[in-house]
């Protein structure tokens, strides 16, 4: 981590003072966005099976451009957001993002979400020279592109800083896991972060009691939670995406296994939470609607108005996480390089980007490093009595939360 | 490599019996749909996730008991079963051709379910999910003994309907030769109706269990198509316990093989399985 809590408040009461100002008092007196409107494409997964968390990237660029339009837009001109429906689907990502250059001839492109439809993003925009502001980039070895810039604020090297996060907090637990299972998808984006954990526990001396991979779309965690159940480990690594977090937990919790601490890559919000047995679970983070993220106005706001639209949309889960901080994050970056270099030029954009940090929901990001990525923030989350609470650092712990294990705090 | 102990072996092989049990149970329509109405009928699937999704809204927002809502999923099924067969027939749609209408009316339903209950998960919340049966040191968890019931129950059930009853003999006679069974009576148009209204019942059925087990989200549909697939062939078309068996042979291998090799292998054996069987025993294992 490179900025402490103190510093982000403090930067972030300014952004805020700044950005709430705008976005309530001083909208009234904002200057009319007039003249052509600046027209922003890109891609959501709308439809298919990331679509779930499509909507939440849609909600919150809804959000975004209405309220940044308030304010007075883009160089005076008001911002019309062409969306389009990836369908979840990469191939059908690059085709479209071909017809925002092409055809619609937008004049900035802001990324999809999910690693499979930014990289065909990305082909696209290299090949325009075109500047890309993407929200949730998993593999950072695979970002080639200069003009491609991270909103996800998971450092160069995910595989490293990830794993000694999680450890680094367990080590201050009554029980210090002295024995790993590490179970994983073989879904990129988690897989190569599970292989980095095999590498940090060795190194910390935590013996490896099982590892297990699993094909993406696995039905059938029964004979994955008996063979945890057997190996009977400390802590389990769980490089799960979506419901396969959810999945094996209920399969554990079926033969009467509960883990002692028990860590998900990438679990489905919303379907954790109201899983009795997701008690304890941890996982990561770089934002959640709870102090301290949210003494930062800008941030307050916004989980204010998310939270009531996304009541309205009837939607399961109102709660601002990472997806959404990611997604709110891209559209400041672009704001914040339009802003600076006072137009619409993609190179000028990324040339300033690479040179400044950018002052988001979730910090101050930089993009110098491997891929465009700059600090790890990801923090550690976990669930208790139904809440997602952040414990580690403790710096950026909710108010009174601390790591649990198996209920009893550390 | 640590060999499994005895209890992980059995665990497993109940839990391949289980998830088999729901193979067999979305397979058997599957099966019969293909096998006496000629019907590749994917909307199965599709018509399985209603019923899960039903069951949800039904269970979760009206307070009614799961395995009640069977008495309205079923018959209203049923209708829509046959209101399906009356359109395949009307316009005179061929087996080959039935695949890509019902692709399309899956993609339909699938729309249909997103715009109702959103891309989010669903999960029933079930008195259910919290019983398990515990024999020595093995765990039987309520909602998967109950799929394992109705699969075979029902699968039993429709067995000898066919093998036993006028109707079923009925059925049968006019899948095997609609002109010499309508020379003797058949009134082939009727039972195809039926036949395909109780094909879709049974998607509510396996539904139902669907959603007493899983996680539910609308893109999920397409997740079981292969196996389930794999579950008719290898059973033979038309045969209502050959789906259940090959599920099961299926479940247990993908099982076993996950608990004693890589879990990421267990689609390789299963399929493997499949070739071998389909090279040996060309049609059909049951």
């Amino acid at each position: 981590m490179s900025i402490d809590r103190r510093s982000f408040v403090t930067a972030a009461a300014a952004v805020g003072a700044l950005g709430t100002g705008a976005l309530t008092g001083r909208a009234a007196f904002a200057q009319q966005p007039a003249g052509k409107p600046v027209r922003v494409g890109g891609t959501l997964a709308l439809t298919g099976p990331l679509s779930a968390t499509g909507l939440v990237h849609k909600l919150t660029g809804e959000i975004y451009v209405e309220q940044l339009n308030q304010r007075g837009g883009l160089l005076g001109r008001p911002v019309e957001w062409v969306l389009k429906d990836d369908q979840s689907k990469p191939d059908l990502a690059r085709t479209l993002y071909e017809q925002l250059v092409t055809a619609d001839k937008v004049d900035l492109l802001i990324g999809p979400y999910a690693t499979g439809a930014i990289l065909s993003a990305m082909g696209v925009a290299q090949r325009y020279n075109k500047t890309l502001v993407h929200h949730t980039f998993g593999i950072p070895s695979l970002a080639k592109y200069d003009q491609q810039f991270p909103a996800w604020s998971l450092g160069p090297d995910p595989e490293k800083s990830m794993p000694a996060m999680v450890l680094d907090m367990l080590a201050t637990s009554p029980k210090p896991p002295k024995t790993i299972a590490i179970v994983t998808s073989k879904f990129p984006s988690v897989h190569f972060v599970a292989l980095g954990v095999r590498e940090v526990a060795k190194q910390r001396g935590i013996k490896e009691v099982l590892f297990l991979e699993w094909d993406f779309g696995n039905r059938d965690f029964g004979p994955i939670a008996g063979r945890v159940k057997e190996a009977n480990p400390d802590f389990i690594w769980n490089g799960a995406i979506g419901l396969e977090g959810n999945q094996l937990l209920d399969a554990m919790k079926k033969i009467d296994y509960a883990p002692l601490h028990h860590f998900y890559h990438v679990p489905a919000p919303a379907p954790m939470l109201k899983a009795p047995e997701a008690n304890g679970a941890l996982a990561t983070t770089i934002f959640e609607d709870h102090p301290p993220f949210t003494d930062n106005p800008t941030a307050a706001e916004f989980v204010k108005v998310y939270r009531e639209r996304a009541a309205k949309a009837g939607m399961p889960d109102t709660a601002v996480e990472t997806q959404a901080a990611a997604s709110f994050s891209a559209w400041q970056i672009i704001e914040a390089a339009v802003v600076a270099t006072k137009g619409l030029d993609d190179k000028a954009m990324a040339a300033w980007l690479r040179a400044n940090k950018v002052d988001t929901i979730q910090g101050k990001l930089r993009f110098n490093e491997r891929g465009n990525f700059g600090d790890d923030l990801g923090k550690v989350k976990q669930v208790q009595n139904g809440k997602w609470v952040v414990v580690w650092p403790k710096e950026w712990a909710a108010p009174g939360a601390k790591l649990q294990t198996r209920g009893v705090a550390s | 490599m640590n060999f499994p102990s005895a209890t992980l072996l059995a665990q497993s092989v109940l839990a391949g019996l289980f998830t088999g049990a729901l193979y067999g149970l979305l397979g058997l329509g599957l099966s019969l749909s293909w096998g006496m109405l000629r019907q590749i009928n994917l909307a199965h699937f599709a018509l399985a996730f209603l019923g899960a999704y039903l069951t949800y809204e039904l269970s979760s927002h009206r307070g009614i008991d799961p395995l009640l809502t069977l008495a309205v999923i079923v018959p209203l099924f049923f209708v829509l079963g046959v209101a399906l067969h009356w359109v395949l027939t009307r316009f005179r749609v061929s087996p080959f051709n039935s695949l890509l209408v019902t692709f399309g009316i899956t993609v339909i339903i699938e729309a249909l379910l997103q715009w109702t209950w959103t891309a989010d998960y669903r999960k029933l919340e079930s008195s259910y999910a919290e019983h398990k049966l515990q024999i020595g040191p093995l765990f039987l968890p309520v909602p998967e003994l109950i799929t394992l019931v109705l699969g075979v129950g029902i699968s039993l059930a429709v067995w000898f309907a066919l093998r036993s009853t006028d109707l079923g003999k009925a059925m049968r006679a006019a899948a095997e030769d609609a002109p010499i069974a309508a020379a003797f009576g058949v009134n082939q148009n009727a039972l195809a109706l039926m036949l395909s209204g109780l094909n879709a019942a049974l998607a509510g059925v396996a539904g139902v269990c669907i959603a007493l087990a899983y996680t539910l989200s609308p893109s999920q549909i397409y997740a079981w198509i292969g196996v389930v697939f794999a579950a008719v062939m290898l059973g033979g078309l038309g045969r209502p316990l050959g789906p259940l068996i090959a599920g099961c042979v299926i479940g247990v291998t993908e099982a076993v093989t996950m608990t004693v090799t890589a879990p990421s292998w267990a689609p390789l054996v299963s399929f493997s399985l499949l070739m071998f069987v389909l090279l040996v025993r060309p049609g059909r294992v049951a």
